[in-house]
């Protein structure tokens, strides 16, 4: 373990964010700073929905759904209960797909892969796109195991210790964790439990990390831990979060998606327009507390 | 605001109220008292006889030392001798014979009941499988006899005694398959969903979820459920009277372990029916060896339900 935090100390004194591979160095190096260089930056578009419909069985969930997320950046998808924006959020990973009766038409594009083609594995994709839940989930193993798992599943190489340790750090976990690492992932309280599935998600290294309402089940100073910890996230990875707090999207997104009853997307932008001056009034109404 | 007229009115006849609650307390605790009363009953009808409590008792004759600890058990013909250790080589080789059978196959059937079958299947599957339970043991006991016992002799290599371990031991396993995969599969269902698709979200396959989450998450319900098995089969008459055959046999030495299996193997239990469906006095020392030999095989399963309830607590997890 001392050889671990060894290097660990080593590469945090040359920068600030430890990183593991040569991409996330260079859009670091683009998006590194404040919360406005990185909305400046503008990163490419790293998912891509073109007119996606979803049906569970008969019922419309989503009605024609096109946006393009840019990539390092926090995406937020907004809206009223049932309006959408969680099967959205699972029709990127294709969570979906474990519900029978969910059917899900059009195209969505990784990195412009259409992740519903025939040759798509979704045990892959989701190795590639990582999921936080609403509630926090960790499995009834020791902390360590639990941030370990999807490494050994994976059957990823390296420096299993390290790996558990980065994740957590990265999940501002580390310091509370690190002298009981062997405790059940369940004895800690409902905001580290959360940081712990964030850390878990982390630890495979995903292209994408997806929320679905990760601090809805919290109290508001385990609220603000997670908000921050988004911020600091969104420079390694691509956020895409569901919320039903809407100064909660004001405060971490850069983008955000206004969905509206039936499964329509009203409006998608930068989060400052969005929540000063959005296009229509129905948007305004919702923000603004008339409506929803 | 409060003048008298707007008081609730909470006066009640409390002495009524009393006395119908402990007429209700007396009944309910009746109830409770039956079967803990009978479980007291039978150790003391079995201790009886067996240490010699009311009159004189079986180890009165035969110390305890040689009753535990020799290796013939010959209760009628003379020389007698009532050494307990071939019944209880017996009654384990069936047991594990029966367990191996049952437990993978009953772990691996609660897999596939709760992970891959579907609603539908599941349905329809599960009673079926809990029919399997609901079959008279005599049954299974002629079905191994009659069946099961030519059909493993014609295999070649396996020479089988007409009555033997082997067959009994499989029927016994497939017996209580349902009871693994009943408790089992009721425990894997039991584990959150949550964590299976916090499973999936990290790109695991139906196979990962399974037993690298719902599996371990289940393991409490899953040990308990191979203890009661385990202990159903030590105490299984039946299907070892008609078809394990009456002849005690202890192991000389390691080889002969595995052949036993092949022999007529006396239990604990058909020990038991052929002492007391023969035609032995009530005061002999044979006749109350029963008793002594029921005593080591209540015990035992005793032993396995309490491990069964460990087990349950220190591996129970809480999910809220």
């Amino acid at each position: 373990m001392s050889k671990n935090e060894n290097t660990i100390t080593t590469e945090e004194s040359t920068d600030a964010d430890p990183k593991t591979t040569d991409e996330k160095l260079i859009s670091t190096e683009v998006t590194t700073g404040t919360e406005t260089g990185r909305t400046a930056a503008g990163g490419r578009t790293i998912i891509e929905a073109r007119n996606v419909d979803v049906y569970y069985d008969d019922l419309r969930a989503l009605d024609d759904v096109s946006l393009q997320i840019p990539e390092g950046q926090v995406t937020a998808m907004i809206g009223p209960s049932g309006c959408g924006k969680s099967t959205f959020l699972r029709c990127i990973n294709r969570m979906n797909d474990l519900v029978d009766a969910a059917r899900v038409e059009g195209d969505l594009l990784l990195k412009n892969k259409n992740v519903y083609d025939d040759d798509v594995d979704p045990v892959a994709l989701r190795r590639r796109v990582g999921m936080v839940f609403q509630e926090p989930n960790p499995f009834p193993k020791s902390i360590y195991d639990n941030v370990a798992y999807g490494r050994r599943i994976q059957g990823l190489d390296g420096d299993m210790d390290e790996a558990v340790e980065q994740a957590l750090r990265r999940a501002a976990l580390w310091d509370e964790v690190k002298d009981q690492l062997d405790k059940s992932g369940l004895d800690l309280s409902g905001g580290q439990q959360q940081r712990l599935c964030i850390a878990r998600a982390i630890a495979v290294d995903p292209e994408v990390v997806l929320m679905d309402e990760p601090a809805s089940a919290l109290d508001p100073i385990a609220t603000s831990k997670i908000e921050d910890l988004i911020d600091e996230l969104a420079e390694e990875y691509t956020v895409v979060i569901v919320t039903h707090n809407m100064q909660q999207a004001a405060r971490i997104s850069d983008k955000t998606a206004v969905f509206l009853t039936g499964g329509e997307l009203i409006e998608f932008g930068d989060t400052e327009k969005i929540f000063e001056n959005p296009e229509h009034q129905r948007v305004e109404d919702y923000i603004t507390g008339k409506f929803g | 605001m409060s003048n008298e007229a707007d008081e609730f009115n909470l006066s009640g006849d409390r002495g009524f109220l009393d006395f119908r609650e402990s007429i209700y307390h007396v009944v309910f605790l009746a109830c409770a008292a039956i079967s803990v009363l009978t479980t007291i009953g039978i150790i003391l009808s079995l201790a009886g006889p067996a240490f010699g409590i009311f009159q004189s008792g079986f180890f009165q004759d035969v110390s305890l030392g040689e009753f535990l600890l020799t290796t013939d058990f010959s209760p009628k013909i003379s020389p007698v001798q009532f050494g307990v250790l071939p019944l209880v080589f017996g009654t384990l080789l069936v047991t594990v014979g029966a367990a191996a059978i049952a437990l993978p196959f009953g772990l691996l059937t609660a897999i596939y009941l709760s992970e891959y079958a579907g609603e539908r299947r599941r349905a329809v599957l599960k009673p079926m499988l809990e029919v399997l339970a609901g079959v008279p043991t005599v049954v299974y006991g002629y079905f191994a006899l009659v069946y099961v016992t030519p059909f493993l002799d014609a295999i070649p290599g396996i020479d089988l005694g007409t009555f033997n371990a082997l067959s009994a031991a499989l029927v016994m396993g497939i017996m209580i398959i349902p009871m693994v995969s009943s408790i089992s599969e009721d425990a894997m269902s039991a584990v959150p969903d949550s964590l299976r698709n916090a499973s999936y979200g990290l790109g695991s396959t139906k196979f990962d979820v399974s037993t690298g989450v719902v599996v371990p998450a289940a393991a409490s319900g899953i040990a308990s459920s191979f203890i009661l098995a385990i202990s159903r089969a030590v105490g299984e008459t039946m299907i070892v009277v008609v078809a394990a055959g009456t002849t005690d046999r202890f192991p000389g030495g390691p080889g002969e372990v595995l052949t036993a299996f092949f022999k007529s193997t006396q239990t604990m239990t058909s020990a038991m029916v052929q002492l007391g469906t023969s035609d032995l006095a009530g005061g002999t020392t044979a006749y109350r060896a029963l008793f002594a030999i029921g005593l080591v095989l209540f015990v035992l399963t005793l032993g396995l339900n309490l491990l069964s309830d460990v087990l349950v607590r220190r591996y129970e997890e809480d999910y809220d």
